[in-house]
């Protein structure tokens, strides 16, 4: 039985059975619509996540299964006490596989070791998220054809964005990939990030304007300033609009680069962006579904 | 010079770096053996020019060697039979310790679930980098001495 708890448990080898198996169900998805008949997802969310849980929930529904689950600490019993091993020896009976989201880092790991399920970590604080990587990884291969050979940029928030940091660890086990990394310097990729990249080889730049490095770009992958993450108030309203995608900017960026984000964006990606045939950021939500589909169908052993 | 007797039978943990026996001796837990411990503190050494030294006078299985190896696998360990070294035990690090030290994160799970185990394991060898199993929070070796 495995468990997913990072984008690295997967070789790539693994990985690319996983995401052929999304482009499957995306051109055939008939084919899968009862390949979970009779079998339950349990959605452990022990705290609020609309987006990953409706995309859960609706990647199980898709495959003909039923899902149960809280979504919030509130209304589990780990209100009343229990902790991260009973619930989850418990959730091992009425359910066949398991999504948690946790605010603690490292709860889904505890849950995995005492299991009778698979579990998969649907975001543990700020450490994985590998679900989101997933996504992006699957998004890159499906719409640029491969994952290697291109030059990506990631905008914004690189100090604490835990998507970003996953995405990086993942595409360096891929070759002849570029990284431009663009945020304002209190919000620069951690040092350990770049002292890996040095280490293996791989080329990176550091800069502060999106504007001058645009027409380099075959992929931009945006992200918010998120409040939670500040202490001080002031460096968050300095910091929150630092970066606004718009088409001015996008008009320096190469016909068939692509705009990546991985939701809910406030004010980075002006509205406008949206109708450019670039910005694949929804696309990259309908992958996100299809490639949990993929990983319920692996993880439970299933074929269509 | 001060002299330490012979000991019969037990081990000798040598080369320690100076002034750390003390440290040695409770992450060992020797305080809970019934058996007799001689602390000896800034000895010569040719090789460090001064070393604590820790002779213990039990039985070697009483030893937790990962958790020494932990600490300083540096130090030598010189088992001792009918007043003799028998055998010199090369330390190595562990790829796993628990419960030896703690988890510092606050937003780790241990630091909610009081009943869970801190483990961590050993990420880079090179580095003496250690990772709790859970939160991959960074823990380096080096760091015990500082």
């Amino acid at each position: 039985m495995r468990h997913l708890m990072s984008p690295l448990d997967f070789t790539t080898e693994e990985l690319d059975k996983l995401f052929d198996l999304a482009n499957d169900i995306e051109w055939n998805p008939v084919k899968y619509a009862h390949a979970c008949d009779g079998r339950i997802l349990a959605t452990c969310f022990y705290e609020p996540s609309t987006r990953t849980r409706l995309s859960f929930e609706s990647a199980m529904t898709r495959l003909g299964g039923r899902v149960i689950g809280f979504s919030d600490a509130a209304s589990s019993s780990a209100s009343k006490g229990e902790s991260v091993s009973d619930t989850i020896r418990v959730i091992s009976c009425y359910a066949d596989i398991c999504a948690m989201r946790h605010p603690k880092e490292g709860a889904p790991m505890v849950a995995a070791e005492k299991s009778l399920i698979p579990v998969i970590n649907a975001g543990d604080g700020g450490h994985q998220h590998p679900t989101q990587t997933l996504t992006d990884l699957l998004t890159i291969r499906s719409m640029k054809g491969s994952l290697g050979g291109f030059t990506i940029g990631l905008c914004g928030d690189l100090k604490f964005g835990r998507t970003v940091h996953s995405l990086i660890n993942a595409l360096v086990r891929y070759s002849d990939i570029r990284f431009v990394f663009i945020s304002p310097e209190e919000l620069r990729v951690p040092d350990y990030i770049t002292e890996m990249l040095k280490a293996k080889g791989i080329p990176y730049e550091e800069v502060i304007r999106l504007e001058n490095v645009m027409p380099q770009l075959d992929l931009l992958y945006m992200t918010r300033v998120q409040k939670e993450r500040f202490f001080n108030e002031e460096d968050y309203v300095r910091l929150k609009d630092f970066y606004i995608l718009n088409m001015d900017k996008m008009a320096l960026a190469k016909p068939e680069m692509l705009v990546l984000h991985p939701l809910p964006r406030v004010n980075e990606i002006s509205v406008e962006v949206d109708s450019d045939p670039r910005a694949a950021y929804f696309r990259q939500a309908k992958y996100g579904v299809y490639v949990r589909m993929a990983l319920i169908l692996t993880l439970l052993e299933i074929e269509a | 010079m001060l002299n330490v007797g012979k000991i019969e039978e037990g081990f000798v943990l040598d080369h320690i770096k100076a002034g750390k026996s003390l440290e040695i001796y409770e992450h060992l837990q020797l305080d809970k053996l019934d058996c007799t411990v001689a602390i000896i503190k800034n000895a010569r050494s040719d090789k460090m020019d001064k070393k604590d030294i820790l002779k213990v006078e039990c039985d070697i299985d009483m030893l937790d060697l990962d958790v020494l190896a932990f600490i300083d696998h540096n130090i030598t360990v010189n088992v001792i039979k009918n007043g003799e070294i028998v055998e010199k035990k090369e330390l190595t690090l562990p790829r796993q310790i628990k419960n030896v030290i703690r988890c510092h994160n606050p937003r780790c799970i241990t630091s909610i679930e009081q009943e869970l185990p801190h483990i961590f394991c050993l990420a880079d060898a090179k580095s003496e980098v250690y990772r709790c199993r859970y939160c991959e929070e960074k823990y380096m070796s080096s760091a015990k001495w500082t």
